[in-house]
């Protein structure tokens, strides 16, 4: 868990990670590595392989016919890829939010409930409940949702329905939360709750958040990585990549000249 | 200049639309009738199908009765007195009708008088005095007024269908019982009550509708199971290879093939393989299960399919295993369209005939059957049986049984779009 590991600490390393979808190579040897309780921002123009690499950290990938990832991805030192590794196990430790909001067609408690269900995390119902309550309480949801927990989640507003999605995320207590543009679907007031609740979550999670929006990057992020072409291109703090970027395509994508 | 060619541009872009404009209106027009004019003629199809139906079929739903004084004699009946059941069961209780008509129509009948009397009354009509005698033996002796049901003669003649059934003596008898109020039309509970018969007045659907209701039992035990694990394993587990590809294409011919050859497979398999006994609905349900499962396999793909992949990525994420997904997430938003699939099989297999007659189900049956294993018969092959006798009653009761076939169908369906309901406001 986070909370044993020092601030700083790699959690998540890429080496030479390549991947190809059929005959196209999506993503040409990325090494990246992502610390321990930080955010990290993935930004680049469309098809640059930014969402790929998310979703090779909880093995995503897998359910794309044709996708082949070589090289090495470690989660505290442990081949993500390596036989040994169950994949259900490993994304309970990795959990994700989608560009959609996805909600199950279920109560608001269920959606919530359904990862510790699974994994068998509650011993009974009470500390279901307790798991439930908490997650959307992190979620900043819970104020408004706190009466109606029985009715469908499909129900709520496209920002609220996010926020259920990552009390989904969060109630299987994840040590790390990839999120596969969280708020390109939500309107600015949404976006800023959810920016939000990114700043509160990263004290307990790690956080990898792939976005089209370099505002957002630099609001909620410490550090972010520029991918382009299917190569990360740079990466570093993010005041640094926003003020001072070493490589001129990052220059130019960031200032505006393309992407 | 610039502004003037733009000017220009813009009003050639206006007129050019404008002068289409009508065009374009007239042929959405014309769209719009021919639809209207298709939907109207089919309707029309309809109506008239269903209306010659019910014309011809709401008939056999009435059954004329005469009323006649039955004297119980115990010479007849029980000439020893010794009231033992098995003599008054065996007893010739047809006498005592034709008697009984003798006395009320014709007094000093001779032979042929009294052929044309007993012509008037049902052969069924002595089951009728006879259970009377075995539940009251003390009826013995005494006489008393009973409605008997009539011929299929008399009763054609009655509803106006067929007025040379009966020769002119017997026109005269039915003038003189219709004069004295002892003629009356009922509502016809053999129909719905009875098996088949070879006598039209006789004849009833009920043994068609259970070996109809059983056939399609099995044949919905058999097929949902096993259509929707088929159709779960090659959309969600399957590999994609040349086997599977092999299957599926083999799956979508069988949706198309003659039901015929699902009956001779049936024969082959079913009968002269594993010996199943012969026209008894397991068999036929069987035979319905196999021409209903690639349909169901189908329509259960493209429910499965219709399932936004974002549901499946929310619950993978969750670290659900591939289980998991199918039977939490996919399975419950697919079923009401797997459940449609059902439907649409199961009422082909409702109104399936030829496969059923490669078993053996078109065997004349009179019992009702009791359970699966039993000889029996079903609707659509009733309604074949029936289309070819000869005894001009049966055009009615042909119809009769369509009616009841189409009523057994919409019920189905109404109960299918309620389940479909209730799964669908389940989520």
């Amino acid at each position: 868990m986070n909370a044993l590991l020092p601030l700083g600490t790699i959690k998540v390393k890429a080496q030479g990670v390549n991947v190809h979808y059929g005959d196209k190579h999506a993503l040409q040897s990325v090494d990246l590595d992502i610390r321990a309780g930080e955010v990290m921002a993935l930004i680049g123009p469309s098809g640059c392989g930014k969402s790929t690499f998310l979703r090779c950290i909880n093995r995503m990938n897998d359910l794309v016919d044709g996708a082949r990832v070589t090289g090495s991805l470690t989660l505290d030192g442990e081949d993500i890829y390596d036989r040994a590794i169950d994949v259900v196990q490993l994304r309970a430790r990795v959990g994700m939010v989608f560009q959609k909001p996805n909600p199950f067609p279920k109560s608001i408690y269920d959606n919530v409930a359904y990862g510790p269900r699974i994994h068998g995390l509650a011993r009974d119902q009470a500390e279901l409940d307790e798991i439930v309550m908490t997650s959307l309480e992190k979620a900043g949801l819970l104020a408004e949702v706190k009466d109606r927990l029985a009715e469908s989640g499909t129900g709520l507003s496209g920002g609220q329905q996010q926020r259920l999605c990552i009390a989904r995320a969060i109630a299987v207590s994840p040590e790390v939360i990839l999120m596969d543009e969280p708020c390109s679907a939500l309107d600015p007031i949404a976006t800023a709750k959810v920016e939000e609740l990114i700043d509160e979550l990263h004290e307990n999670f790690t956080i990898v958040i792939v976005t089209h929006s370099m505002q957002q990057a630099a609001r909620v992020s410490q550090r972010t990585a520029f991918f382009h072409l299917g190569k990360l291109i740079e990466v570093g703090d993010t005041e640094q990549i926003f003020t001072n970027p070493q490589q001129p395509l990052t220059q130019g994508y960031i200032t505006g000249r393309f992407g | 200049m610039t502004d003037m060619a733009e000017t220009t541009a813009v009003t050639r872009t206006a007129e050019t639309v404008a002068a289409r404009l009508g065009r374009r209106y007239a042929a959405e027009a014309r769209f719009r009738a021919f639809g209207f004019a298709a939907v109207a003629i089919s309707i029309g199809f309809l109506a008239i199908l269903l209306g010659s139906i019910v014309a011809k079929g709401w008939s056999a739903f009435v059954q004329t009765q005469v009323l006649v004084e039955i004297a119980f004699d115990p010479q007849v009946i029980d000439p020893d007195g010794t009231r033992d059941p098995a003599t008054l069961d065996t007893a010739d209780y047809a006498a005592l009708i034709r008697a009984a008509l003798a006395a009320r129509l014709a007094p000093d009948a001779d032979r042929s008088t009294r052929r044309d009397l007993s012509g008037l009354i049902s052969s069924g009509a002595a089951n009728q005095v006879r259970a009377m005698v075995n539940a009251d033996p003390s009826l013995i002796g005494t006489s008393r007024k009973v409605w008997l049901m009539a011929s299929d003669k008399l009763d054609m003649v009655t509803k106006g269908q067929y007025d040379t059934a009966l020769n002119e003596r017997q026109l005269g008898w039915l003038t003189a019982l219709r004069a004295d109020g002892e003629l009356r039309r009922t509502f016809n509970t053999t129909f719905l009550t009875a098996g088949d018969s070879r006598e039209p007045e006789q004849a009833g659907i009920w043994g068609a509708m259970v070996g109809s209701f059983f056939s399609l039992l099995i044949t919905l035990l058999v097929s949902f199971p096993l259509g929707v694990a088929a159709a779960v394993y090659l959309e969600e587990f399957a590999p994609t290879n040349r086997w599977t590809n092999l299957i599926e294409v083999n799956i979508n011919n069988l949706a198309a093939v003659p039901s015929v050859v699902f009956g001779l497979l049936g024969l082959a398999m079913f009968l002269n393989v594993f010996h199943l006994p012969r026209s008894a609905p397991l068999v036929g349900g069987l035979v319905l299960a196999l021409i209903c499962l690639p349909t169901i396999i189908i329509a259960g793909r493209a429910a499965l399919k219709s399932v936004p992949p974002s549901i499946r990525q929310a619950a993978a994420g969750l670290g659900a295993s591939r289980l998991q997904i199918v039977a939490h997430h996919v399975l419950p938003l697919a079923m009401p369209g797997m459940l449609t699939g059902t439907i649409l099989g199961m009422a082909r297999a409702l109104g399936e005939t030829a496969p059923l007659l490669m078993i053996g189900m078109v065997a004349f049956i009179v019992d009702i059957p009791k359970s699966p294993l039993d000889p029996s018969a079903v609707l659509p092959v009733q309604v074949y049986l029936w289309a070819g006798s000869s005894e001009r009653a049966f055009v009615e009761k042909t119809s009769g049984a369509i009616i009841v076939l189409l009523v057994f169908l919409v019920a189905m369906n109404l109960i299918a779009i309620l389940m479909r309901k209730r799964f669908e406001r389940r989520w």
